[in-house]
């Protein structure tokens, strides 16, 4: 047999619809009520105001290290409001803007930031995990989930989400092969905002793009400026409605920045240049929505006042149920198991006595007495 | 001679590992241009360049799966892992491989390499970023397992395990990175693997601890010598695996009442370890049954309560108070 190309039937398509000069491709603008669009401004400046605020909590030391989600608004956002109640949102931790849309209230995001075991908590209403921490493990059991909810069979699907330094772990690949595999209802979002910490994108991953990445699996790939909802919507929207019959997997990367620090615990200025900062800031989700939405007279200056002083408003209520946070110092040992071990009951016990009982009073002579 | 805090002094000891051995290589998330996230790699990508202090893409499983290889052909790897709750990602590589290189090829093949993490809690971190693994990573035989309290010591133990013939698993104590400075010598040194310290010399108790807790523990013995004319030896074991059975052995036999504190949970903890090798071997010494002062079998709670959890003077004063007054 000679040598002869294997032939892959490839092609990844890159979609944007609202352009960075805010330009807008009329054939491809998803068609959205008024009203929507308005609640997705609203969202979007809700999470922008909610990392401000954060950001000063950190600096008053009232929260703790905090990783801003400033410049990603929108990937997390129009995949939010694609997906309908019983579906699942399975984030990272810089997916605000969509956990925002799905109902989370604005102290959870405090208490989490402030060493609150409460900001886990998601509301009744909605299939959303907590954020995840460890690096694109929530890969897997996003996977598993839309294996869970194919075998139930009611069409619902799990959307979930990662960066670009995810896409390096194992998790994130094993994920999409038995997505692949058993032609699962996900959507695997991966926001691309171009640095894990300190390494660039480019020393991430060879490959040109992370969306051909789904050509290893068998999966569909798209690629949105995702800082473009429009296009994030209209592509997410593709993904699912793909998922939901039946049609498997879609890995879809979202070209985002990150535009501010990793977490307050590091200096990008260390690792990036402001030039390329500067680039970004002009390409910013919230700036180009908002002129979208003027352009559409779906916005001027005395709505976005009014949905400004909304915003503080709900912002300063959040905070001020968040500083009379109070937890009992044995908390921690609930919800360990069903029910408490025996073991663990006398240690609660054990600390309560600590805590509870003065302190052992000086005995001197005594002591020394006994050991001597 | 200079005053350095243990930050500054691991940083030492991988300068000068890099320096004086080419096979020493340094490898991890953002340890190069960001130069480690609490800057233990300062300085070493501007020193020793892009194919000595590597920057690697985010995988902490290849990253000591790539490191067992460069083992393999000839280098000394130090690889770093950003936080102890990160680890759990390359938990396969150290079960199935670091940790029995040597054994399953009979001794053709050894895994000379450092796994260098930031372990603990007490400085407001968030999820997965306070765990104390340690006696997980003591369990799986074919590793040492090193937990320094000090500047001066860290350099020195971070120097043996790096040129040392087997694996260790180096734990960094980040609530003590900064917390305080010590007399480091010009010169390197090394410390022996297993072998730990009498850091506070006593006659009535001895409390057994390492690594951060150890200030709780020496803190503890200021507080019962003061407040209550109770003379605490405290140790320092430095290595969890292996044990200093004979510096255990001869402070118990001396005092003949212990506690041993660590801010691990306490089920299957170092402490029960500690406590078995006494039972086992010094039982007839004892005056009073021994006592465990650790984290609780729980997950650590998140920031606003973790100093709830982690043991603190107080919790060893009482405990050592119980075992003099049994």
């Amino acid at each position: 047999m000679p040598r002869e190309p294997v032939r892959i039937p490839v092609s990844i398509d890159a979609l944007s619809i609202l352009r960075a000069d805010g330009g807008v491709d009329h054939d491809l603008e998803p068609d959205l009520p008024a009203a929507d669009l308005r609640r997705l401004f609203e969202t979007m400046l809700l999470s922008r105001r909610l990392d401000e605020r954060c950001l000063h909590l950190q600096r008053q030391g009232r929260i703790g290290t905090f990783g801003p989600s400033k410049g990603q608004e929108a990937a997390s956002l129009g995949a939010a409001y694609v997906l309908e109640g019983r579906d699942w949102l399975v984030p990272s931790f810089r997916e605000a803007a969509g956990l925002l849309w799905r109902g989370w209230p604005l102290d959870t995001f405090m208490y989490w930031w402030g060493g609150h075991e409460a900001g886990n908590i998601a509301p009744e209403d909605v299939n959303d995990l907590p954020m995840s921490v460890p690096i694109a493990t929530q890969c897997q059991y996003g996977m598993g989930i839309a294996w869970g909810l194919k075998l139930r069979g009611q069409g619902a699907v799990c959307a979930t989400f990662c960066g670009d330094g995810g896409t390096s772990e194992g998790d994130f690949h094993e994920a999409l092969n038995f997505a692949g595999v058993f032609n699962l209802p996900l959507v695997m979002i991966v926001q691309n905002n171009h640095w894990a910490i300190s390494i660039p994108r480019e020393r991430q991953t060879a490959s040109q793009t992370i969306v051909q990445k789904c050509i290893a699996y068998g999966l569909p790939g798209l690629q949105v400026d995702g800082n473009d909802i429009l296009a994030v919507i209209a592509g997410v929207r593709e993904a699912v409605e793909r998922a939901r019959t039946g049609g498997g997997p879609t890995l879809i990367e979202a070209v985002t920045y990150r535009l501010g620090m990793h977490t307050t615990a590091d200096d990008p200025k260390k690792y990036r240049t402001d030039e390329e900062v500067k680039l970004w800031e002009q390409r910013d989700p919230l700036l180009r929505f908002r002129k979208y939405l003027r352009d559409k007279e779906l916005l001027d200056d005395p709505v976005e006042q009014e949905i400004e002083e909304q915003i503080t408003a709900r912002l300063e209520a959040a905070v001020k149920l968040y500083l009379q946070v109070e937890v009992a110092p044995y908390e921690f040992f609930r919800h360990m198991y069903a029910e408490p071990t025996p073991e663990l009951r006398r240690q609660e016990a054990e600390l309560r006595a600590y805590l509870e009982k003065p302190q052992p009073a000086a005995a001197g002579q005594a002591d020394y007495d006994r050991v001597r | 001679m200079a005053q350095l805090t243990m930050v500054k002094a691991i940083n030492l000891a991988l300068a000068e590992a890099l320096r004086g051995d080419e096979r020493v290589l340094v490898l991890g998330q953002d340890v190069g241009v960001d130069e480690g996230v609490f800057r233990a790699t300062e300085g070493l990508l501007q020193e020793f360049g892009p194919n000595r202090c590597i920057d690697t893409p985010l995988a902490e499983a290849a990253i000591v799966g790539g490191g067992i290889g460069l083992a393999l052909t000839g280098f000394l790897p130090v690889c770093e892992m950003q936080f102890d709750g990160f680890s759990f990602h390359a938990f396969h590589q150290v079960e199935n491989h670091v940790r029995r290189l040597r054994n399953r090829t009979r001794g053709r093949y050894t895994c000379p390499m450092v796994i260098r993490m930031p372990y603990g809690g007490g400085i407001r971190a968030i999820e997965h970023h306070s765990e104390a693994p340690e006696a997980t990573y003591a369990h799986l035989a074919g590793l040492h397992v090193a937990l320094p309290s000090g500047p001066r010591l860290a350099r020195a133990m971070l120097r043996t395990a790096i040129f040392g013939p087997d694996p260790v698993i180096f734990f960094e104590p980040k609530a003590l990175y900064r917390a305080f400075r010590e007399e480091v010598p010009d010169e390197p040194e090394e410390w022996p693997v297993g072998r730990g310290v009498v850091a506070r010399p006593g006659e009535d108790v001895t409390i057994i601890s390492y690594g951060a807790t150890l200030r709780a523990a020496l803190e503890a013995a200021e507080e019962l010598q003061e407040e209550h004319n109770v003379d605490a030896e405290v140790l320092d074991l430095l290595w969890v695996a292996p044990l200093d059975e004979e510096l255990i052995h001869t402070s118990v036999r001396k005092t003949g009442r212990v506690v041993v504190a660590h801010e691990a949970p306490r089920h299957c903890g170092v402490g029960a370890e500690v406590v078995a090798r006494i039972v086992e071997h010094s039982l007839l010494y004892l005056e009073a049954p021994v006592r465990r002062v650790t984290g609780f079998d729980t997950i650590i709670p998140y920031f606003a309560n973790e100093r709830t959890y982690l043991p603190d003077a107080g919790r060893v004063v009482q405990a050592v108070l119980e075992t003099v007054r049994f």
